[in-house]
C-alpha cells in the first residue's frame, strides 16, 4: 500500500455569509488517481484552489509528503510540487510547444535563452507522446495534444501532485484514451493525480480512490473498486427536495415546436423532439453537454450543420432564412443563460431592455418611437413578473440579480411568443426570485404557452416540468413524462449517456 | 511540411509585398526612382517611422497600443532644442547629453503609460490617448507655442542623405535603425524578456500562472516604446533642425500601420522587428514613388489605407486555413 502523499484535514472556507467548505477531509495516496466528485457548487473548485495556493483556508491543516504544507500562492504550491491544470487551458497559443513547457522556468546565458529541447522531449516521452512536435505553435496542435503539453509542463516542474479539472470535457474519445494512457504511465512512475470530473464512467475507468463533496462537506470516500456509479450518484444528489415548486396541471395541446435531426458534431448529435402547447419540457445534462448549443440552433442564433425546425406551421432549415428575427416572427423566443453578456445591456434603462426585441410594436412607419405606449406596455409586463424597481428608466445594473433576470424574462414575455426557450433562468439568483420565476413559468404554461427549460439544477426540473429529456455529449435521451424519471436515472444518463 | 512553409510565408509576406510595390514603381515611375540618391532618400525617410515602429512592435505584441508616440516625438524635438541652448554645443558631450535627456524624458512618459495601464488597470488605448494630449500640451507649453530655433550641431548630420564622412553611404540614422532592428530582433527571439512580451499578448493568464511578473513586464514594454519614440524624436529633430511642437501630428498612426503591415496583430502575440521595418519601408516607397510619378497625396492616402486593410485581410485568410 502506497503512503499518503496529501492529507487535508478539517478544511473550512467561508466567503462573506456563504459557507463554501465545512470541515472537509481529503487523503490522497502516493501514486494513485483520486477522483473528486460533486455537483456544481459542491465546493470542489474552492478545495482545489486552497490546495493549489490560490486561496487560504479559514481553518484546517494540510500535509504534503508528511511535511506541513500551507502555500502562500500558486508559485509556492508549484515549487512544492503541486500543479493545477485548469479546464480552460493556460497555454499561450502563439508560442511553440517547447516555449510553453519552459514558460517561467527559462534558462538563459548572457541574456540569451537556452532551449531545453532534451528536457521537454523527455517530459513528453514520459507521457508516451514523444511524437508531439516541440517546434510547432500550440494553436496548431489539437486540443487533446494541448492537454498533454500542459501535463508535460507540470512534469518539467517536477510536480508530485497534478490536479486536473474536467480534463476530458472537450476531448474526443480517442484523445481521452490517449490522456488516460499518459496518466497510467505517470501513475506507475509514482506521480499522483487528483481528478475532477462529472463523467462517472470515466472516473470508474481511471481512478483508484474517490471523495464525494456535497454542499461543502465531504460526505463519502473510499476505494473506487468497492463502489458503484448508482451509489456515487446517491451520495452526490442526496438532498431533500425543497417545497418551493408550484405545480398546477397543464392542459397539454397540439405540437407547436418540432425539432428533427439537429446535428452539429461534436457539440450536438442528431437531436429530435416535439414540444406541445401548455407543456414545460425540462432539459437536464452537465455543463458542456450541448444543451445551450441546441437552444441556439433552434432559435437560429447559430446555424447547425443539418436539421429541421418547425415552429407551428413554419419549417426552417439552418442557414436558410433561419435567424432570431424569423424565429421571433414565428412566435419563438429565447432567453440566454448568460444575462450579463448576452441577455441584457446592463447600462441601459430597464424599459429599453424589456422592449428591445419588440420595438416594431412601439414605432410608426418612420421609425419614431411611441414612448408613452412603450412605457405603458413595459410597465405592465414588468409588474406582471414583479420586478422591484424605483423607476422604469433606471439602468438595469441598479437592480438585484433576481430582478435583472426577471427583466430578461419580461422581454421574452413582451415578445408575445407562444413558445419560450429558457436557458438556466434561475442561475445565480436568490431563492425568493427563484420561487417567483417558477410560479410565473407555471402560470404561463397554464395559459397554454410551450416552454423548454434548460437547467442544471435537478430539483427545479423535477419541481416544475411536465416532461424531461437529458443530454450527454451532444446526444439527447427520449422525452419522457417527469413521473418516469428519478434523480438517479437523470444523473446516470447525464454522466454515462445510458439509461 | 506545409505548416513549415506557411510559417515562412508569414515572414515573407511583408517582404513580397515590399518587392511588389517596388516593382510597380520601377515600371511606372521615371528613371530617377532608382537613382542612388533617391533610394538613399527613401531609406532615410523610413528612419523616423521605422524606429518608432520598433518600439511599437513590443507594445503591439504584448497586446497593447501606444497612441502617444507622435506627441512624444514633438516633445523630444522641443526638449533637445531647449537643452542645446543650455549646454556647450561645441563639445559633443554637451550635444549628445541633450539628445540623451530628451530620450529619457520620452522613456519616462512611456513608463507612465505602462504604470497607469498595468497598475491602475486602465486600457492602454485610453491611457495613451490621454498621454497623446498631455505630451502635446507639454511640448507647446515648453515651446511657448512657437518653433524653437536651435544652434547647428552634429545632430543634424544624423538624417543627412549625403552624410559626412561620405564612406558611410547612408545617413547615420539609417545605420542606427538597422542596428536597432537587429537588437530588437534578437531581444524578441532569443531573450527571456522577448518571450514574455509574446506571452503577455498571447495569454496573460498563462503568464500569471507561470509566475511571470506580468505588471512589471508590461511597464517595461511601454517604457521601451517611449524610449524608441525618443530616438525617433531625435531623428525628427535632426530632420527639422529646430524644435517644433506641432511636428509629427498623427505619426503614431503611420507607425502602427507599419507594424500591422509587417505582420503585427492588434490582438497581441504576433509581430516582428523585421516585418515592422519592412512595413515602414513599404509606406516610404509608396509615398516617394507616388510623388515622383505625380500621383496626388489624396490618392496616396487611399493606397496606403487599402494596403493596411489588405495586409490584415491576407493575414486573416492565412490563419483561417
Amino acid at each position: 500500500m502506497p503512503d499518503i502523499l496529501l492529507h487535508m484535514e478539517g478544511i473550512s472556507k467561508q466567503f462573506e455569509a456563504v459557507v463554501a467548505l465545512k470541515n472537509v477531509d481529503l487523503s490522497v495516496r502516493t501514486g494513485t488517481v483520486h477522483a473528486l466528485i460533486g455537483e456544481n457548487g459542491a465546493g470542489k473548485s474552492t478545495l482545489m484552489k486552497i490546495l493549489s495556493g490560490s486561496l487560504k483556508p479559514d481553518a484546517g491543516a494540510m500535509t504534503l509528503g508528511g511535511a506541513p504544507y500551507s502555500p502562500d500562492g500558486p508559485k509556492q504550491a508549484r515549487d512544492a510540487g503541486v500543479s493545477m491544470i485548469y479546464q480552460e487551458l493556460t497555454l499561450a497559443p502563439h508560442l511553440t510547444v517547447e516555449e510553453n513547457m519552459t514558460l517561467g522556468v527559462e534558462l538563459s546565458r548572457g541574456g540569451i535563452i537556452q532551449r531545453q529541447w532534451a528536457r521537454a522531449a523527455e517530459a513528453l516521452a514520459m507521457l508516451g507522446h514523444a511524437n508531439i512536435d516541440l517546434r510547432k505553435k500550440v494553436r496548431e496542435i489539437s486540443l487533446g495534444q494541448q492537454q498533454l503539453v500542459e501535463i508535460a509542463r507540470s512534469l518539467l516542474l517536477q510536480s508530485r501532485l497534478i490536479i486536473m479539472d474536467e480534463p476530458t470535457s472537450s476531448l474526443a474519445r480517442e484523445d481521452t484514451l490517449a490522456l488516460f494512457g499518459a496518466i497510467n504511465r505517470l501513475r506507475q512512475q509514482g506521480v499522483t493525480f487528483i481528478y475532477i470530473s462529472h463523467f462517472l464512467e470515466e472516473i470508474q475507468e481511471i481512478a483508484d480512490d474517490y471523495t464525494v463533496l456535497r454542499d461543502g462537506e465531504s460526505v463519502s470516500s473510499g476505494c473506487m473498486r468497492e463502489t458503484t456509479i448508482p451509489r456515487l450518484v446517491a451520495h452526490m444528489v442526496g438532498r431533500p427536495l425543497e417545497q418551493m415548486f408550484p405545480h398546477h396541471p397543464h392542459k397539454i395541446g397540439a405540437v407547436v415546436l418540432a425539432i428533427r435531426g439537429i446535428d452539429h458534431p461534436p457539440h450536438v448529435n442528431k437531436v429530435s423532439f416535439e414540444l406541445h402547447a401548455g407543456e414545460i419540457l425540462g432539459v437536464a445534462g452537465l455543463v458542456g453537454a450541448g444543451r445551450t448549443e441546441t437552444l441556439r440552433f433552434i432559435f437560429g442564433l447559430d446555424d447547425a450543420a443539418a436539421g429541421e425546425i418547425t415552429v407551428r406551421d413554419k419549417t426552417f432549415q439552418p442557414g436558410r432564412g433561419h435567424h432570431p428575427g424569423s424565429s421571433l416572427k414565428a412566435g419563438l423566443s429565447m432567453m440566454s443563460e448568460n444575462r450579463k453578456d448576452e441577455g441584457l445591456a446592463i447600462n441601459l434603462p430597464i424599459r429599453n431592455n424589456i422592449s428591445f426585441s419588440s420595438l416594431a410594436k412601439f414605432s410608426d412607419l418612420f421609425g419614431r418611437l411611441k414612448l408613452k405606449k412603450e412605457t405603458k406596455a413595459v410597465t405592465r409586463v414588468a409588474d406582471r413578473v414583479a420586478i422591484k424597481y424605483a423607476n422604469i428608466t433606471d439602468p438595469v445594473i441598479s437592480l438585484s440579480g433576481g430582478n435583472q433576470q426577471k427583466s430578461a424574462l419580461a422581454r421574452v414575455l413582451l415578445d408575445g411568443s407562444g413558445i419560450l426557450l429558457l436557458d438556466e433562468p434561475t442561475r445565480g439568483i436568490d431563492v425568493l426570485s427563484k420561487v417567483e420565476i417558477y410560479t410565473l413559468i407555471d402560470e404561463l404554461a397554464t395559459q397554454g404557452l410551450a416552454i423548454v427549460l434548460v437547467s442544471s439544477y435537478l430539483p427545479e426540473l423535477f419541481g416544475i416540468c411536465d416532461s424531461l429529456a437529458v443530454m450527454y455529449r451532444g446526444k439527447m435521451s427520449a422525452v419522457r413524462p417527469i413521473s418516469q424519471w428519478d434523480e438517479q436515472a437523470v444523473m446516470r444518463w447525464a454522466t454515462t449517456g445510458k439509461a | 511540411m506545409i505548416k513549415g512553409l506557411k510559417d515562412k510565408l508569414a515572414v515573407l509576406g511583408p517582404f513580397v509585398g515590399l518587392l511588389f510595390v517596388f516593382a510597380i514603381f520601377l515600371i511606372i515611375s521615371p528613371r530617377s526612382f532608382i537613382s542612388g540618391y533617391n533610394l538613399k532618400t527613401i531609406i532615410t525617410q523610413t528612419v523616423i517611422v521605422g524606429i518608432g515602429a520598433l518600439g511599437m512592435t513590443f507594445v503591439i505584441i504584448s497586446g497593447g497600443i501606444d497612441l502617444s508616440v507622435g506627441s512624444l516625438i514633438a516633445l523630444v524635438t522641443i526638449v533637445i532644442a531647449k537643452t542645446l541652448h543650455l549646454v556647450d554645443v561645441h563639445s559633443s558631450l554637451g550635444v549628445w547629453s541633450a539628445a540623451l535627456l530628451a530620450i529619457l524624458v520620452s522613456s519616462f512618459v512611456g513608463f507612465l503609460n505602462g504604470f497607469i495601464t498595468a497598475i491602475w488597470r486602465i486600457v492602454p488605448f485610453i491611457v495613451t490617448l490621454g498621454m497623446m494630449q498631455i505630451a502635446r500640451g507639454l511640448a507647446k507649453w515648453l515651446a511657448n507655442e512657437q518653433t524653437v530655433v536651435a544652434p547647428m550641431t552634429g545632430l543634424n548630420n544624423l538624417m543627412n542623405v549625403d552624410p559626412e564622412p561620405a564612406w558611410l553611404i547612408f545617413a547615420p540614422g539609417v545605420w542606427l535603425m538597422i542596428g536597432l532592428t537587429a537588437i530588437v530582433f534578437i531581444v524578441l527571439k532569443y531573450t527571456v524578456f522577448g518571450r514574455y512580451v509574446f506571452v503577455l499578448g498571447s495569454n496573460e493568464q498563462a503568464a500569471r500562472l507561470c509566475g511571470i511578473k506580468v505588471r512589471l513586464h508590461r511597464i517595461w514594454v511601454y517604457t521601451l516604446g517611449g524610449a524608441f519614440a525618443g530616438i525617433a524624436g531625435v531623428m525628427q529633430f535632426a530632420n527639422l533642425t529646430i524644435g517644433d511642437p506641432t511636428a509629427a501630428v498623427g505619426l503614431e498612426l503611420d507607425i502602427i500601420a507599419a507594424v500591422v503591415i509587417g505582420g503585427g496583430s492588434l490582438s497581441g502575440g504576433e509581430g516582428s522587428a523585421v516585418g515592422s521595418i519592412l512595413g515602414a519601408l513599404m509606406m516610404a516607397i509608396l509615398r516617394n514613388g507616388c510623388n515622383l510619378v505625380g500621383i496626388p497625396t489624396y490618392v496616396q492616402n487611399i493606397l496606403i489605407g487599402s494596403i493596411i486593410i489588405g495586409a490584415v485581410a491576407i493575414d486573416r485568410l492565412r490563419h483561417k486555413k
